[in-house]
């Protein structure tokens, strides 16, 4: 199992030590964001702001502005909404190259319950103008993810898991922004997926084939913001029905970003599949409130096999 | 001519601009700009490293305008300091223009971040001045805020970070003109004790009348104490220049500016025009 944090900590410091215009801001949650690698290697480029997010994006625009190439790190709910009105305001309106690198996405707080989980950051942050978002799926993709990050000049709100994960995207795989990653042709079903949902996805894919003898085509669409319309628009044309697999509520994000799509498109069936729209209502592990939500492999399958019979 | 009158002379020219840039678009914020003419004065004419010919001079002095509502005046005084053309002050709150009611960085050089929504100034003071210590630069952040903008929580969060690494590169101004939108901020939301307020929190703070345009001068000039970042504190006058408009709340906003045109006018008149 691999841990997308994990990846985040040591490919940072990989960077850090190349590009001497990055530094990384913290608000008292290293150890959870997994920064502190950074922090070990290079002190006068991190900077603890302590528990205060609107301060931390704000410093962070300064520094920006400056020439700096500044990554906050904190957990997803902070930044997508205890500072949203920084990031929309003073990152993306000047178009500012910060990069923001958030943790615990979805509901991988786990028992730490609705306060620390974060089902709607995505659909606030793909409205906000000038704002990429990307939404990797494990180690491989994290990496890969964070050079195209820096490789732009701009804010990039990028989601992480805090959950153990299964490796699946390999050097092999190329992700860009703007484009998704096709991890499976297939002919009778497209089954898109965002973030760690992309392991539910291949394992839903798995199964279809092996127990059923249907054919699906699974899209990894770690780049939310720009979107791949021309891939989605490419796969619905040829299989008609489309699954979305996010980890996230319904409402805005990946579930709407295709909707949008088939809707101006014209053609093909779709459902999403992630939260619905409501809070969790108990108390337990990352696994635990999957479970709960419907969002693991048997319980996306069931489902898929009873779209594919309307 | 000596340097008082000088600058004098441009606070007048400043109110003079500030009103007739208001009764031409109808709309701005008069109040809260007569009470910062004498701060920005000193800033962009006296104190501070800029250059209307290069406004991005890499050594130059950082200049925030956290009270961004304060667009009107900080207008007038960089048309007058060679940084806006006649017409683009023209152009303010106009169909079309390039100016709004709210700071534009990107359409006002020598101004160093878009700001309007309030209390978000500081915090990109504070980026702007760790840089320019890990750069090992000497130019200095100056960030004017309003007083009712300090009712915001994130002006205490930017300023417990700058007494935290020791930023004495940076120098906030509060315009404390006792005004706020809906009325006085002691009856809004009360500040005092203000002046505690910003020590408690390690600041240098000096408090001045911010319409002595001397004692402004000699506060901005004096270098930070060591490791800490500056706080003045200047006294003003909500409206100052107008009488009508001081002290009052009506005139957080211009919206009736039309009406009494031609009394406003009348206090401002420069005796050359």
């Amino acid at each position: 199992m691999g841990n997308i944090r994990k990846s985040y900590g040591s490919n940072i410091t990989t960077l850090g030590s190349t590009n001497d215009k990055i530094v990384l801001l913290e608000g008292d949650l290293a150890d959870s964001t997994m920064s502190d690698l950074f922090e070990a290697k290079f002190p006068d480029r991190h900077f603890q702001i302590g528990i205060a997010e609107q301060n931390m994006v704000g410093i962070a625009a300064g520094l920006a502005l400056e020439g700096k190439i500044p990554f906050v790190n904190s957990f997803a709910a902070f930044i997508a909404m205890r500072a949203c009105e920084q990031v929309r305001t003073d990152i993306a309106y000047p178009n500012l190259n910060v990069k923001l690198v958030v943790s615990h996405a979805g509901l991988s707080a786990g028992s730490a319950g609705p306060s620390h989980h974060s089902i709607e950051d995505i659909g606030i942050m793909r409205s906000i103008p000038n704002m990429t978002v990307l939404c990797p799926g494990d180690e491989e993709e994290m990496k890969q993810v964070l050079e195209a990050s820096i490789a732009i000049d701009g804010p990039v709100y990028i989601r992480m898991s805090a959950m153990d994960c299964p490796n699946i995207y390999t050097s092999k795989n190329k992700f860009n922004i703007g484009k998704a990653t096709i991890l499976r042709e297939g002919s009778d079903i497209t089954l898109v997926s965002t973030g760690t949902m992309m392991n539910e996805a291949m394992q839903v894919s798995d199964l279809l084939d092996k127990q059923h003898g249907i054919s699906s085509e699974v899209l990894q669409m770690a780049s939310i913001k720009p979107f791949d319309i021309d891939s989605i628009s490419h796969s619905i044309r040829r299989t008609g029905k489309i699954v979305t697999i996010e980890e996230h509520n319904i409402i805005g994000g990946l579930g709407s970003a295709v909707s949008e799509v088939v809707a101006e498109i014209g053609t093909g069936k779709i459902i999403r599949i992630g939260i619905n729209d409501h809070f969790t209502d108990t108390v337990g592990t990352p696994e635990f409130l999957l479970e709960h939500e419907f969002l693991t492999t048997n319980a996306i399958l069931k489902k898929v096999l009873k779209f594919l019979e309307t | 001519m000596r340097e008082f009158e000088r600058l004098e002379n441009i606070t007048k020219e400043a109110r003079y601009l500030i009103i007739k840039t208001l009764i031409d678009s109808g709309m701005g914020h008069p109040g809260g700009s007569l009470s910062s003419v004498e701060i920005l004065t000193a800033l962009f004419f006296k104190i501070m490293n800029i250059n209307p010919e290069d406004p991005g001079l890499n050594d130059r002095d950082r200049f925030i305008m956290s009270k961004g509502h304060g667009c009107l005046g900080l207008s007038t005084i960089l048309n007058l300091r060679g940084f806006l053309s006649d017409k683009e002050l023209a152009s303010f709150r106009k169909n079309g223009g390039s100016l709004s009611a709210h700071v534009d960085m990107k359409k006002m050089p020598g101004v160093d971040m878009s700001t309007g929504s309030l209390g978000h100034g500081l915090s990109v003071g504070v980026g702007r001045a760790l840089s320019a210590k890990i750069n090992k630069q000497n130019h200095k952040v100056y960030v004017l805020m309003g007083d009712g903008e300090t009712q915001e929580g994130s002006i205490w969060e930017a300023a417990m970070s700058a007494a935290h690494y020791n930023l004495d590169n940076l120098v906030g101004i509060v315009d404390r003109n006792k005004v706020q939108q809906c009325g006085n901020t002691e009856e809004i939301m009360s500040l005092e004790p203000y002046f505690d307020k910003w020590t408690a929190f390690n600041w240098d703070v000096k408090e001045i009348d911010g319409h002595d345009i001397n004692q402004v001068v000699s506060a901005l000039s004096q270098d930070n104490q060591e490791s800490k970042p500056k706080l003045i504190l200047c006294n003003t006058v909500k409206g100052k220049g107008v009488s009508f408009m001081e002290g009052d709340n009506k005139w957080h906003g211009g919206g009736a500016i039309k009406e009494f045109a031609k009394e406003a006018m009348q206090e401002v008149k420069l005796e050359s025009k």
